[in-house]
């Protein structure tokens, strides 16, 4: 139960920073990717104040040995950089810079402009199953 | 929102969810609602801070990394105690999202005539790319970048650097997308 109130805090938090910071709106994402155009740089103040926390704090979680209310970290298998991992990187930025959407936005968007953001999502988890399907490690 | 034939937008009052706000009036097309004055920044550094707490508070309770993709996509994962967690991780989003929605100062114009193909590619692209590559912007580029994960930096800058040149050619090269 407290494990569960943890995750939805965490995801309530994450909803408003989304908003906060505007990374819910795609054309102001692409702004921030439209280095030679009207550039709008401020989602890079988004991700460094968001990686100032983490770098800040993680080590001092980590120090911790175990999290509060589960038995171990949960953390990716560190495995090399491998070609799937920068393709994989690679068709993402691509689908990111076409309309402006990462997941956690398009999952907000859900609930902020329907019309787009349904299809979005529906071609999303598409393309997560096809790649399920075809490409195991 | 109207859209007049000149493809300017008039800010008219929206419904939504009970409430009723009205986007502020954005005459220009191409210029965001929030420009990077000392609000915009203001905000946008806010709002990270409240990303990284976010996935702070993730790792910290359940030793968790607040990877969307991972989260979305491991929905679908055939072990069920799995999936808790995800689902209340994402319903809090939600709810973080319906608790943003009335404020009339952060209410941007939704896009309009943005293609449909577009979306459907787009999104596929995210889907199939974030899957195989273990993360997307928040998995790598807020939690890998934040436990310093060489694999998490060599992703974030190969989907920055994608993405940007990707708006580069489709907007100013070929101009097939706004």
């Amino acid at each position: 139960m407290r494990s569960l109130a943890a995750a939805f805090i965490a995801g309530v938090l994450f909803g408003i920073g989304l908003y906060v910071a505007q990374m819910v709106n795609p054309e102001k994402v692409l702004a921030f990717l439209d280095v030679s155009g009207r550039w709008d740089p401020s989602l890079a103040l988004v991700m460094g104040a968001a990686v100032c926390v983490t770098a800040l704090g993680f080590p001092g979680v980590f120090r911790g040995g175990k999290p509060l209310w589960a038995a171990r970290f949960s953390l990716p298998a560190d495995h090399d950089i491998d070609r799937p991992l920068l393709f994989g990187a690679g068709l993402f930025g691509l689908g990111w810079g076409m309309a402006g959407y990462c997941p956690g936005p398009a999952i907000a968007a859900l609930l902020i402009q329907p019309a787009e953001a349904v299809p979005f999502v529906l071609a999303m988890l598409g393309g997560a199953w096809v790649q399920s399907r075809t490409f195991r490690r | 929102m109207r859209h007049r034939r000149d493809g300017v937008r008039q800010a008219v009052p929206r419904r939504g969810f009970g409430l009723t706000y009205n986007w502020a009036a954005s005459s220009d097309f191409k210029v965001p609602l929030i420009p990077m004055t000392i609000l915009g920044s203001s905000l946008a550094v806010l709002g990270g801070l409240l990303i990284g707490l976010s996935a702070l508070l993730l790792l910290l309770s359940i030793g968790r990394i607040a990877g969307i993709s991972g989260i979305v996509f491991g929905l679908g994962a055939r072990d069920a105690t799995e999936r808790g967690w995800r689902l209340a991780f994402l319903a809090g989003l939600a709810v973080g999202t319906l608790l943003m929605l009335p404020i009339d100062r952060l209410a941007f114009a939704p896009r309009q005539g943005f293609p449909l193909w577009a979306l459907l590619c787009a999104g596929f692209l995210v889907g199939y790319g974030s899957r195989l590559g273990n993360g997307c912007t928040s998995g790598h580029g807020v939690c890998g970048l934040g436990r310093r994960a060489p694999r998490s930096l060599a992703a974030t800058f190969t989907f920055m650097t994608v993405a940007m040149v990707t708006v580069l050619i489709l907007r100013h090269t070929l101009g097939v997308l706004p």
